[in-house]
């Protein structure tokens, strides 16, 4: 009776609200989900059949598309492998360097910790694209053209990654667990290295896969370094294929290039979304 | 005594701990940041073949910045496409938060939806940039779409109306952005004492007047942050535009960002101008971040 009365008062009744929801949802769900449909399509398209209008329902010339792709001019067997190597060793860098910085400020007291903790928190709003001038002109000072150093140690100082350590250790690693293993003679090191890091196994996988698509993405500091065809990596292949002239192209490869870009991200997102999407919130709770 | 040299003792590691992440930031960001600003008063560019200075040349590259004044174009094109980015996604976000968070509302498949919302968000922008490209060419699946249901007779050319250019671009960074932005506000929501809306719906409160005189004025802090930050990343808007018009910024320059004039600049190595460009972009995040700072600073220190 209660439960009846209050839907009545309640303008739209809870069933209503409910539909639009749903609703909204889908369609929402649909526009985040159709590009990549159609991507998927078109990539198994041959041009001929790309020429004639869309379809919904996928053809047979996947295989054609892809091998026509990897025995032309675009070296995407050296992108891939590039974007893999500097996005894989950002990552591990990234997550162990951010974990060692959050822990140095998160176990120890020393002087100047009243002064870097606020000085890292500052930093990390600052972009990189802002310095990427010093930057370049660094490398070319350090003869890195064309290296993929650049691209790799500065994934070191991370602010943000070192941020939601810093926070994960506040909920997590309690300090009397390092004080305990002190007393059982533990080196400090050794204690980071054989006792944080495994506790901090859950943040440090959240943030592996974010620095590592992050890096696999990034588009404008590979461009300003990576000149030679072979270093290239992923996304200048793409900017590469937009610069062509496309029209002489087989859209077929095209489409085939930038689902390669894509898709790889999408399987592993798919597989480990429960804890990615747990991770942004987890993150985020502070801000 | 003993206890007090023995903790000294230990927080020397502080310092062992904190070295790579300092060492790593002063050679390829703090060093970067001082050769950017030193740079900003030198003429140095490439006129031709002739490499021309570098001259100190004081704030005259900062003048010229503002008297050629395509900056202000630049400022305002990426300023309108944060805007019609923004906009959309901030209402659209507030709205699928507060539906997941309802628990009256009990939605299913939430896990689903929240999947299937932040997977653009991972998308790498550039292939992004080029598959939209491909879809909404003259020639591409889009139109041909459009045509064979019959809502247009001829090809729409997308990417030669500024509007219509301008809402692709933020079409797309919506699209990337929104399912973050609505996860961020989520969590916010969630954080809100539920006996609030237990008082409220005892009261016999509508939804939406829970959701005007409730959840928004507790989210505020929130959606300032997420705002603010929204602006920094709008500001460094550049993949996007950048591919989907091959760094031409066309149709009339219409598209051309702030961080795309400044790639202008590094490509062709007029290290002057992209100094001063830098720095003005610098003080202007800055300034942004301070005001997060300051909003989110009390929860920072709580911890």
């Amino acid at each position: 009776m209660i439960s009846d009365h209050n839907e009545l008062k309640k303008g739209l009744g809870i069933h209503t609200r409910r539909i639009i929801a749903y609703t909204v949802l889908i369609i929402i769900s649909f526009l985040c989900l159709f590009w990549f449909y159609v991507l998927f399509i078109n990539a198994t398209r041959s041009n001929g059949e790309l020429q004639s209008g869309f379809t919904p329902l996928p053809s047979g010339n996947l295989m054609t598309n892809w091998k026509n792709l990897v025995h032309g001019t675009l070296p995407v067997w050296n992108g891939l492998f590039n974007s893999l190597i500097i996005s894989g060793l950002s990552a591990v860098l990234c997550v162990y360097f951010s974990t060692m910085t959050a822990y140095a400020i998160h176990a120890y007291d020393f002087a100047l910790k009243k002064f870097i903790y606020p000085f890292i928190l500052m930093i990390m709003m600052i972009p990189t694209q802002v310095t990427a001038l010093g930057f370049i002109r660094l490398v070319d000072r350090m003869k890195l053209e064309d290296s993929f150093i650049p691209l790799i140690i500065p994934a070191v100082a991370a602010p943000v990654t070192f941020f939601y350590m810093k926070q994960y250790m506040e909920s997590s690693l309690p300090l009397s667990l390092i004080e305990a293993a002190r007393i059982d003679g533990s080196g400090e090191f050794h204690t980071f290295n054989m006792i944080v890091l495994p506790l901090m196994k859950p943040a440090i996988a959240v943030q592996a896969i974010f620095t590592f698509v992050s890096n696999w993405n990034n588009y404008f500091t590979p461009a300003l370094i990576l000149h030679e065809d072979k270093k290239k990596t992923l996304p200048i292949l793409i900017a590469q294929l937009r610069a062509a002239d496309w029209l002489k192209f087989d859209m077929g490869q095209v489409y085939v290039m930038i689902a390669f870009s894509i898709f790889p991200v999408i399987i592993v997102y798919l597989i480990l979304s429960r804890y990615i999407v747990q991770g942004v919130a987890l993150g985020s709770v502070k801000g | 005594m003993r206890r007090k040299s023995k903790a000294v003792r230990y927080n020397k590691w502080g310092y062992i701990f904190l070295l790579p992440f300092i060492t790593v930031y002063v050679v390829f960001q703090l060093i970067p940041m001082f050769t950017t600003i030193y740079n900003s008063f030198f003429e140095n560019y490439m006129s031709g073949l002739t490499q021309v200075g570098p001259n100190f040349v004081g704030l005259d590259n900062y003048k010229s910045l503002f008297v050629q004044g395509d900056i202000w174009v630049y400022t305002k094109n990426t300023l309108v496409l944060w805007i019609l980015c923004f906009v959309p996604q901030i209402i659209l976000s507030l709205l699928l938060g507060a539906w997941f968070s309802d628990t009256r509302l009990h939605l299913k498949g939430q896990r689903f939806f929240k999947t299937v919302i932040y997977l653009p968000n991972l998308i790498m922008a550039s292939a992004f940039s080029m598959l939209f490209f491909t879809l909404f060419s003259d020639g591409g699946p889009i139109n041909s779409l459009l045509m064979q249901i019959g809502f247009i007779s001829e090809p729409y050319k997308f990417l030669s109306n500024a509007g219509s250019a301008r809402g692709l671009i933020a079409f797309m960074n919506c699209l990337m952005w929104f399912g973050n932005t609505t996860i961020l506000l989520m969590a916010g929501m969630m954080g809100i004492d539920t006996s609030l809306f237990e008082a409220s719906e005892v009261d016999g409160a509508t939804s939406t007047q829970v959701f005007f005189r409730i959840t928004l004025p507790l989210l505020k802090p929130i959606l300032i942050y997420v705002m603010i930050t929204s602006l920094i990343g709008g500001l460094q808007l550049f993949d996007v535009p950048q591919i989907l018009t091959n760094g031409t910024g066309d149709p009339m320059r219409s598209t051309m960002t702030l961080i795309m004039f400044l790639n202008k600049h590094l490509f062709s190595k007029n290290y002057g101008m992209a100094g001063a460009l830098s720095v003005l972009l610098f003080i202007i995040t800055a300034a942004l971040s301070l005001v997060i700072f300051k909003v989110t600073g009390n929860d920072k220190r709580k911890g």
